[in-house]
């Protein structure tokens, strides 16, 4: 009986239905044809909860086939749990290959980062979005950002960088940072921090944004231009970090704040794991055709 | 030295392990079963099939089962299974007036065709603990009556002969009815969208929602006209054999509402409607839409807004607990790498406010340039990538 | 106090004669149901006049306003707008977007409650710079000097930039509101009861400073007013309006002086009485 009509329902590739997946991929190619637009889209109950990656996950499984390699990252680390039960949940649904490594992977759906390594044309970047609207936070209605984006009538989000400077002295905006796609939509580019904004300008691969519980579907197609919201004296500007990374000893990444005591004692990390561990390799490579050239590098990883 | 914690799928597994050892419970103490779960937390059952939007009572048995009881978590696992089930069709509107009536009431005629029948309530009950429920459960048989075959019409019919209350709206042939499990809810949304969203909406929130407006946020004046429940047919069109055929019953309780009335010079005064109808005995959740249900309507029948119970895009984005327990609950998921765009931001910001302070109290000091990019971390220049 | 204002001056208009109005009235009616907001309004405004609209409460005043500034469609007549290109358009034949974009450049729209027309939780120069981030200015420097300077005009001073309308007085928020309307430059300014809820030496000056604005910038404006001292005040013509039609129009002065209609001569007499 009930439980038996659990295990006779067979899930289909990918978990979702094939008329789903349809609905799916035709409001990603809408996506993709008006860039930065966002697609209403008929988002289905997933097996996870909300504000969990379920329009990153749905968009995956209506991109997904059997060929496909999956990355899937969370705050820039494969081994996050969120990242660890997606990638699981994929593995299981559809078999496909997954991998850590970023130039391997097909299809990398992500939550919070873009991956340190440039991404490649015949790649896919799935964005997980908890709330896809630039102006939500300005205009909590839907009825009226509709309008405001069908009239371009986008204004205030200038003002609210505009009382950021006039108050901190600063934008002070660091992630989700608003941007201008192809000269017309203003997108929220999910609450990656606004480090990762430059690599969404004219990206070799594809980018997908999929909001869940919003029902939202974006898309910036590859090579098109997204420019960071900004004003020309108080240009936009990434953050920087001091400190190369503790462990591969690069700089220029974005790293995560490791707290090691309760007296202030605090170190930096690559976020994204991957590329992390890359650089260890090649420096421990390099290390071992010239062992004589002890590294700088390594004496940071040892600070 | 750091390292970093790997090893989550491995943690996940046993994280999962230990849940399903907690949900069991005492293995000494026989597992409950899903005919006692159903059977004897019907409520519960009844609450998880109306806002899992699934009516199945021993897949609802069994997923509050495997929640341990969190009726929320449960209505998740039965959406998530429903999402995944085919379409096959859509079954005529079922006939309310033709319901196996297991309890009926109305609050505004003490006598009324077909009669008050109280039925299986708490309604009346001293809420007095009863221990001798935990130790020996055998309560009397229930009185019995030969059961009422013939149709019981609705108070709303009884008024709306007389035309003292609105017309139930004439079902349009030929268009589809609306569904927000298969369309985007966009807006503004029309009535059955609006229903169907309040049928499968939290019941704490609907309660508060509808408590508002007794308390005067968009009061309605609304007496329960009455409130029914029992089973209803369910019919779906067979195309081959030209009519509907019964396919099955499903236990309901629908509430009509009486409330305001309106009227002008030249139209008489009526009464308007409130509606609720949900899966299962809940009075409850079927009051609670029902005063929703009439507050939305203000636009339609010419009244101000001025309550959040009015407000659709409000009342409707934020109904559904299975999206707000997922999106409330994620804050749990790592924020890291945005908590640490912040901390910069921060520590950033009140160094310049230090500099500038120590500026004022140094005469020799002609005072820092604020660039609003300069960075105060510990030391080092800024520089690209290693590649 | 506000009869010893002198009368303003009779308007002269610039234009010549083959200059078509600045903005034309057709027959404007609009209908709630089956009940009259206005019915069959027409006039012309011509640049650089004000109009003032007055009447008692549901006289339809604030309705034929709502149709005037594109706010409300009329149920029939065409409003037309000589726009800055010079062409005349009826301005319901705009598109949404034409309009909206209108109505932030080329007009004003100064509304009774300043909290309609402000932003309460954003600093008084974001709202006075909102217009202009709104049609691409993108220079904070600039942005603010601007806004600076639209302050001093509104005799605001320049240290409450940063400080948001809800720790004005009521005075300042219509004046905040006046700055945010005119930093565009428009030419045609609405008007919803300005200066209504005032104390009476807070409105003599924000009439006084309007009409000052007025004179200095050209400026056409339209607005409603219950009160005829204001109509006096600042109005170079004005339409006495009853039950959702005119019952009277002409210059101010002569109808303040010499009402024809029984109910001008009515308001009249009630009012400026001392």
């Amino acid at each position: 009986m009930t439980t038996s009509a659990v295990e006779a329902t067979p899930y289909n590739f990918a978990y979702l239905d094939e008329q789903t997946k349809r609905m799916i991929r035709r409001a990603i190619l809408k996506g993709i044809a008006i860039p930065g637009y966002q697609v209403p889209f008929a988002s289905r109950e997933m097996p996870m909860p909300y504000g969990w990656g379920t329009g990153g996950v749905q968009i995956t499984a209506a991109i997904i086939g059997p060929d496909d390699v999956l990355k899937v990252i969370d705050q820039g680390a494969d081994d996050t749990t969120n990242a660890v039960a997606i990638r699981g949940f994929f593995a299981r649904t559809a078999g496909v290959a997954t991998t850590t490594q970023t130039g391997e992977a097909s299809i990398i759906q992500t939550r919070h980062r873009i991956p340190e390594q440039p991404l490649q044309s015949d790649q896919v970047l799935v964005f997980q979005v908890p709330i896809p609207e630039p102006l939500r936070f300005l205009e909590p209605r839907e009825t009226e950002t509709r309008k405001m984006h069908a009239l371009e009538e986008y204004g205030i989000m200038h003002v609210k960088l505009y009382e950021d400077i006039a108050r901190h002295g600063h934008i002070a905006t660091t992630y989700a940072y608003p941007v201008l796609v192809d000269g017309r939509y203003v997108m929220d580019p999910s609450p990656i921090p606004k480090f990762d904004n430059p690599k969404l300008h004219q990206s070799d691969a594809l980018l997908l944004f999929g909001a869940g519980r919003e029902q939202r579907i974006y898309a910036i197609p590859p090579h098109t231009d997204v420019v960071s919201l900004d004003f020309e004296d108080y240009p936009f500007e990434v953050q920087t970090f001091d400190e190369p990374c503790a462990i591969c000893g690069t700089r220029g990444t974005y790293l995560d704040e490791i707290i090691t005591d309760d007296k202030g004692g605090r170190m930096f990390v690559c976020s994204d794991t991957d590329f992390c561990e890359r650089q260890v390799a090649r420096n421990q490579g390099v290390q071992n055709q010239s062992s004589a050239a002890a590294s700088e590098k390594t004496e940071m990883t040892d600070a | 030295m750091y390292v970093a914690a790997k090893g989550g799928e491995q943690a996940i597994a046993n994280a999962h392990r230990l849940l399903a050892h907690a949900r069991r419970g005492d293995r000494d103490v026989p597992g409950l079963t899903l005919a006692q779960i159903a059977g004897q937390l019907a409520l519960a059952v009844d609450r998880v099939m109306a806002e899992g939007s699934l009516y199945d009572r021993d897949l609802a048995a069994l997923a509050i089962k495997q929640s341990r009881g969190d009726l929320i978590e449960a209505i998740f696992l039965v959406r998530a299974y429903r999402t995944t089930l085919p379409r096959l069709g859509a079954s005529e509107p079922v006939d309310t007036a033709r319901m196996q009536i297991r309890r009926r009431i109305s609050a505004t005629y003490k006598d009324l065709p077909g009669g008050q029948l109280l039925g299986p309530t708490f309604d009346y009950t001293h809420r007095l603990l009863e221990p001798e429920i935990a130790e020996n459960d055998a309560p009397e048989q229930p009185a019995t009556q030969a059961p009422n075959r013939d149709p019981v019409p609705r108070v709303t019919d009884v008024l709306g002969y007389e035309g003292l209350i609105e017309s139930s709206p004439e079902a349009e042939s030929g268009r589809p009815v609306a569904d927000l499990t298969r369309e985007p809810l966009e807006f503004p949304a029309d009535r059955d969208l609006r229903l169907q969203a309040l049928a499968r909406g939290d019941e704490g929130f609907l309660l508060a929602l509808g408590y508002s407006t007794q308390r005067g946020y968009a009061r309605s004046h609304p007496f329960v006209g009455e409130i029914r429940f029992g089973d209803v047919e369910v019919e779906v069109f067979a195309e081959e054999l030209g009519f509907a055929v019964t396919i099955g019953r499903i236990g309901v309780t629908e509430c009509q509402m009486v409330n305001q009335f309106k009227g002008s010079a030249k139209a008489p005064p009526q009464f308007t409607r409130g509606y609720g109808l949900v899966f299962g005995q809940s009075e409850r959740k079927a009051m609670s839409m029902a005063l929703v249900d009439r507050s939305l309507r203000w636009q339609e029948l010419g009244e101000e807004q001025t309550a959040p119970a009015q407000d659709e895009e409000f009342v409707l984005s934020h109904s559904d607990n299975v999206r707000a327990t997922g999106f409330v609950e994620h804050l749990k998921l790592p924020h890291y790498v945005d908590f640490q765009a912040e901390l910069e931001l921060v520590r950033r910001m009140r160094a310049e406010i230090a500099e500038r302070a120590d500026a004022e109290i140094d005469p020799e000091n002609t005072g820092p340039k604020n660039t609003g990019s300069k960075n105060t971390g510990p030391a080092g220049p800024n520089r690209e990538a290693a590649e | 106090m506000l009869e010893d204002f002198t009368p303003s001056e009779a308007f002269v208009p610039e234009a010549t004669a083959e200059d078509p109005p600045l903005l034309r009235a057709s027959g404007v009616s609009h209908f709630y149901g089956n009940r009259v907001g206005c019915q069959d309004v027409s006039f012309e405004l011509w640049p650089g006049e004000v109009l003032a609209i007055v009447g008692e409460s549901g006289s339809g005043k604030s309705t034929l306003l709502g149709c005037l500034s594109g706010r409300l469609t009329p149920t029939a007549g065409v409003v037309e707008y000589r726009m800055r290109d010079q062409a005349t358009r009826n301005i319901f034949d705009l598109s949404e977007a034409e309009r909206r974009f209108l109505a932030r450049t080329d007009w004003g729209f100064v509304h009774q409650d300043a909290r309609n027309g402000l932003r309460m939780t954003i600093s008084a120069g974001g709202n006075v710079g909102e217009r202009l981030m709104a049609i691409g200015n993108r220079n904070y420097a600039a942005i603010r000097g601007e806004a600076l300077d639209w302050l001093g005009r509104v005799e605001i001073d320049a240290d409450r930039i940063d400080d948001r309308p809800e720790q004005f007085s009521g005075g300042m928020r219509q004046r905040l509101q006046i700055a945010r309307n005119l930093v565009t430059g428009p030419r045609l300014v609405f008007m919803d009861e300005p200066t209504s809820g005032l104390d009476v030496s807070v409105q003599a000056r924000l009439l006084d400073l309007l009409r000052g604005l007025v004179s200095d910038l050209s400026l056409s404006a339209i607005i409603v007013t219950h009160d005829l001292a204001v109509a006096r005040m600042i109005s170079h013509r004005m339409m006495v309006m009853r039950n959702g039609t005119v019952v009277e129009s002409g210059l101010t002065d002569q109808i303040l002086d010499d009402p024809q209609s029984a109910y001008a001569q009515l308001l009249v007499a009630s009012v400026l009485q001392p």
